[in-house]
């Protein structure tokens, strides 16, 4: 039955409606598959394997008292980011401050997954609070990917990532404010989508940076991301920045991509996007990326975003501003660790920020301190929200030229676990290409692209759209795999080795 | 180090020398049915932590919705007080740790609020007109309340423990804030308490708060500043808060005028300060120093999308201003014939609209009026409450009057009535049955107890019969007295006359 995690989720999915198999086997194959290797990989802070049957047995129950499953991926396995509340699940950020703390609601996005009959198969690891590239400024240690446990998964997002290479969920949840979903996926050659912002709820997503957190699908295909999309997009009264208006119809899209056909469709390349800085083997994997959507009747075109190289900057002082005011909240007076050092709130308060807080997470409140200071605001946050501006219209004007851009995701494979975790501009770096998207709020995707030539790791290629525009984002995606994976013999991450135990 | 703080100055001679500026900032709780940015109820008084949910207790990943009630008070506020509206505004972050408040930032408009550059004409005793500049008038959320336990004066600073109720915290708040007001010398602690007196007039007659300073639900803040008469320079100002009744207001502007002018006689100078008001001793003392100057770090709320108020809204809600209070003040005292002193006496005592409602129950306002200030005044007196806390409607009253117009009551047997209904013991009428109160109008039972009197002074019946009518006054004395003050007296007289003619 382990082939079971070999599925994609709309295979799996199609075997449990049929009842070919039962929910039950589909979620306890991945819970034995996660049983075997998650000591190696540890997607996984938490594993909810008694919720996860029960869920699958409702499902099981309805498919035989004929009733039509709950949505199409009823009964699917699902990694849920650590960052999302659940109320029967401890809900952690990756960070010592939520120890343990069981929230006691569901996220919007978390009851939407349970209200498709999707399993939810525990909680997976990140950066503390979301901040980072690589996992390991988790509080409970990195995870490693499963192409070269001795490398990163990507950050934050690298649970769920890792999860899906790993084969021990063919679906998981992730969330994007510079690249968090779109960077792991590049290096676990895996899809990620960060969706337009406002197209999922944040409610119940523990916030790292308001004004550019998207949660997003992540799978092993461009279609399961599709169908995933649906469940977890649509309006949310209880998020006042969430879109009122209709869910683009990925699944839709995603299946005309998927026939091959890109005629009439305008890709811009961004100029900017493509200059120094990227491995060699991202570069060819990017070229060749090119070429191929050329050959499928797409139309290239260079498209200049000038405003694009200071978006790295604008983001670092805007996501530290945020940072520094959402995590103010953690205090010990409510929930969480509490220090009780010293006799005042105040010290408590000290005390438990001291030793809760990593130091990544530290060093981006002292920043956002910083950059909010009476007499430093407007060089610092006012000047960035200007190039903010600016980066939206360098997209309004790119996509005049054309219905997507794309670049690689990220400027390299899969480093070393260590490599970078002392030397936070480095770490930085690896959002330099997805950053833009999340400051002007709109679409974009990683598709496995290929492998390094050099180290034999995943590349993935970035998909940008504008807002609302993610049909046309996913029939690229679609198409670009369909046709890779016929030209390759098969899909990417089926090369993923065995993790050795 | 103990420094004596120099002697109060007599407040003649401050005006004598200095020219005190005014301000006030005026804090309203809305009583919207729920709270500013979630669905809970903000009724007062409930059990400590009853009225809470993820977004009022700042719980990671819960995100605010702004209650629309509660700009539409807001912008009615702004309307009554002249101002302009804001058409487009966005809510701030105020950053500060503080354990009331669960976010440790308060959600405030900051530099945009929703009603801009107003005034209100207050009329001191006199008649004489002053004009407050109102600066601008915006929203905010309240705060939990701490209590501190085992400290000195209530105080966080050396307490052993705080409670903590967050039923308040996410309340939605006003804050209206005056211009400077200057050149009211000596009538600065006059001119304060009548602009807040007509304030909370104002605001109870929008029927958008209860405005009730003894519950908090309107508080004030007295900036005060002195400046050398004539010399034209803006003296420091101080901030005295914790006012907390319209008599507090009046008591702190002359207080802090004679403290500051002690300190600027003495050579000193003034500082910067936030000064807390204490009612027993009726003087000002100053809150925790800080080390440094409190820096909030505004930046605009990136949960909440910006208030954008049509002009057709704004016009609707102009249309539904109720007449100002004192205009419709004026209107009473004309209809009813009332002296200045009469109509500022039933304003204090609170009764006007106690004797409008009755009226509007169809009382003649002359009796409603009686009523009102004379039996049921003494008996809040008596009881200690206000008057509109009595545990009797206007409407009752008005029913008490009516049965006494009809003849079933008279005056002494209309009094217990209302003493029946004040002691809970139901509806007048009710009150009558239970108690047996009807006057005795029943000829049969009356002639019988004429009769008798009649027989026990024949000298009196001689008299009566000898024309001298007004001698039937004592035999209409013992009836009363034989039939417990319940017979109705001038049917009683009637019956004398007839029985001895």
């Amino acid at each position: 039955m382990s082939d079971l995690t070999r599925l994609t989720a709309a295979e799996l999915a199609t075997r449990i409606h049929t009842g070919d198999v039962s929910a039950v086997e589909a979620a306890q194959a991945h819970l034995d598959r996660i049983a075997e290797v998650d000591g190696e990989v540890h997607a996984f802070l938490h594993v909810g394997a008694e919720a996860a049957l029960a869920n699958a047995a409702l499902v099981d129950e309805a498919i035989k008292a004929g009733t039509a499953p709950a949505s199409p991926l009823a009964g699917v396995p699902l990694a849920l980011k650590d960052v999302f509340t659940t109320v029967d699940m401890p809900t952690t950020c990756g960070s010592k401050m939520l120890e343990g703390w069981r929230p006691p609601y569901d996220a919007t996005l978390t009851a939407r997954l349970r209200a498709a009959g999707i399993t939810i198969m525990g909680k997976t690891n990140m950066d503390e609070f979301a901040m980072g590239s690589s996992t390991e400024h988790s509080a409970y240690g990195p995870t490693r990917n499963p192409w070269d446990l001795s490398r990163i998964p990507g950050g934050s997002g690298g649970g769920s990532a890792a999860a899906l290479a790993a084969f021990e969920a063919p679906l998981a949840i992730g969330t994007d404010t510079g690249g968090s979903i779109r960077q792991p996926a590049a290096v676990t050659g895996t899809v990620g989508v960060k969706p337009t912002y406002g197209g999922v709820s944040r409610y119940g997503l523990v916030a790292c940076a308001s004004s550019l957190d998207q949660g997003g699908p992540c799978a092993r295909t461009v279609l399961d991301a599709a169908l995933l999309h649906e469940v977890i997009a649509g309006h949310d009264p209880l998020d006042s920045t969430s879109i009122d208006a209709p869910v683009p119809a990925v699944v839709e899209a995603a299946r005309i991509g998927a026939q091959g056909d890109l005629s009439g469709v305008r890709i811009g390349v961004v100029r900017e996007l493509g200059g120094e800085g990227y491995q060699p083997g991202v570069r060819a994997s990017f070229d060749a990326a090119l070429r191929r959507l050329e050959k499928l009747g797409a139309e290239i075109v260079e498209v200049s975003c000038p405003h694009f190289e200071y978006g790295l900057a604008a983001y670092y002082l805007i996501l530290p501003s945020e940072v520094s005011s959402n995590l103010a909240r953690f205090d010990a007076m409510r929930y969480g660790l509490r220090v009780d050092k010293g006799a005042s709130a105040e010290e408590v308060m000290a005390a438990t920020r001291e030793a809760g807080f990593g130091p990544e997470a530290k060093r981006r409140i002292i920043l956002g301190t910083y950059a909010l200071s009476s007499g430093y605001y407007d060089a610092y946050y006012g000047q960035a929200q200007k190039v903010r501006t600016l980066i939206s219209r360098d997209f309004a004007a790119a996509f005049e030229q054309a219905d997507v851009l794309v670049s690689p995701t990220a400027p390299t494979t899969a480093f070393p676990i260590g490599e970078k975790v002392d030397d936070p501009l480095a770490m930085y770096l690896n959002d330099l290409a997805t950053i833009p998207t999340n400051l002007a709020g709109v679409a974009g995707m990683s598709v496995p692209s290929g492998l390094a030539e050099e180290d034999g790791l995943p590349v993935g290629l970035q998909v940008m759209a504008p807002a609302l525009g993610e049909a046309v984002m996913y029939r690229v995606g679609a198409a670009f795999e369909a046709a890779r994976d016929a030209d390759e013999g098969g899909p990417l991450i089926a090369r993923v080795p065995e993790v050795a135990k | 180090m103990t420094t004596t703080a120099p002697a109060l100055v007599d407040f003649d001679d401050v005006l004598a020398r200095y020219e005190p500026t005014l301000g006030l900032e005026v804090h309203v709780e809305l009583s919207t049915a729920t709270k500013m940015f979630c669905g809970c109820p903000t009724d007062f008084g409930a059990e400590p932590n009853t009225q809470v949910c993820p977004t009022c207790l700042g719980l990671p990943g819960s995100l605010p919705v702004v209650n629309q009630a509660a700009v539409e008070a807001a912008i009615r506020i702004g309307l009554a007080l002249n101002c302009s509206i804001a058409p487009w505004g966005r809510f701030a972050r105020k950053n500060y740790f503080y354990p009331d408040m669960p976010k440790n930032f308060q959600t405030s408009q900051y530099d945009e609020p929703i009603a801009v550059n107003g005034w209100m004409d207050v009329q001191l005793e006199d008649g004489e007109v002053v004009r407050v500049g109102i600066e601008r008038a915006h929203m905010e959320e309240d705060t939990g309340k701490s209590l501190h336990v085992g400290g000195a004066d209530g105080r966080i600073h050396g307490a052993e423990y705080s409670l903590l109720d967050y039923n308040r915290a996410g309340v939605p708040l006003i804050e209206i804030v005056t211009k400077m007001i200057p050149d009211t010398g000596a009538r600065a602690p006059e001119v304060a308490r009548a602009y807040v007196t007509q304030l909370r007039d104002l605001i109870k007659s929008l029927g958008v708060s209860d405005v009730r300073m003894d519950q908090g639900s309107m508080r004030c803040d007295v900036n005060l500043s002195l400046s050398p008469t004539g010399s034209g320079v803006l003296g420091t100002r101080t901030e005295t808060k914790n006012v907390n009744s319209l008599r507090s207001v009046e008591r702190a502007v002359r207080f802090e005028m004679q403290r500051q002018a002690g300190v600027l006689d003495g050579g000193g100078s003034i500082v910067q300060e936030t000064r807390h008001f204490e009612e027993q001793s009726g003087s000002t003392r100053p809150g925790r120093r800080k080390e440094t100057s409190e820096d909030y770090r505004y930046f605009p709320e990136p949960d909440l999308v910006p208030i954008a108020p049509s002009a057709e809204w704004v016009e609707e809600l102009r249309g539904t201003l109720p007449e100002l209070p004192w205009e419709h003040r004026k209107r009473i005292q004309e209809a009813w014939g009332l002296s200045d002193e009469e109509l500022r006496d039933l304003v204090n005592a609170g009764a006007l609209e106690l004797i409008e409602a009755t009226v509007a129950e169809g009382a003649p306002a002359g009796e409603a009026r009686s009523w009102w200030v004379a039996y049921l005044a003494q008996q809040a007196n008596m009881r200690g409450v206000e008057l509109a806390d009595l545990p009797i409607t206007p409407a009752q009253v008005a029913r008490v009057i009516a049965l006494v117009a009809a003849g079933d009551l008279n005056n002494k047997l209309a009094r217990q009535v209302v003493d029946g209904v004040l002691a809970g013991e139901g509806e007048p009428d009710e009150v009558v049955e239970k108690r047996g109160l009807k006057v005795v109008s029943d000829d049969g039972a009356l002639i019988a107890a004429v009769d008798e009197a009649l027989a026990a002074q024949p000298d009196v019946v001689e008299k009566i019969k000898g024309g001298k009518v007004q001698a039937a006054g004592a035999i209409v004395g013992a009836v009363m007295k034989a039939t417990k003050g319940q017979a109705d007296a001038k049917r009683v007289r009637e019956l004398i006359i007839e029985r001895c003619s």
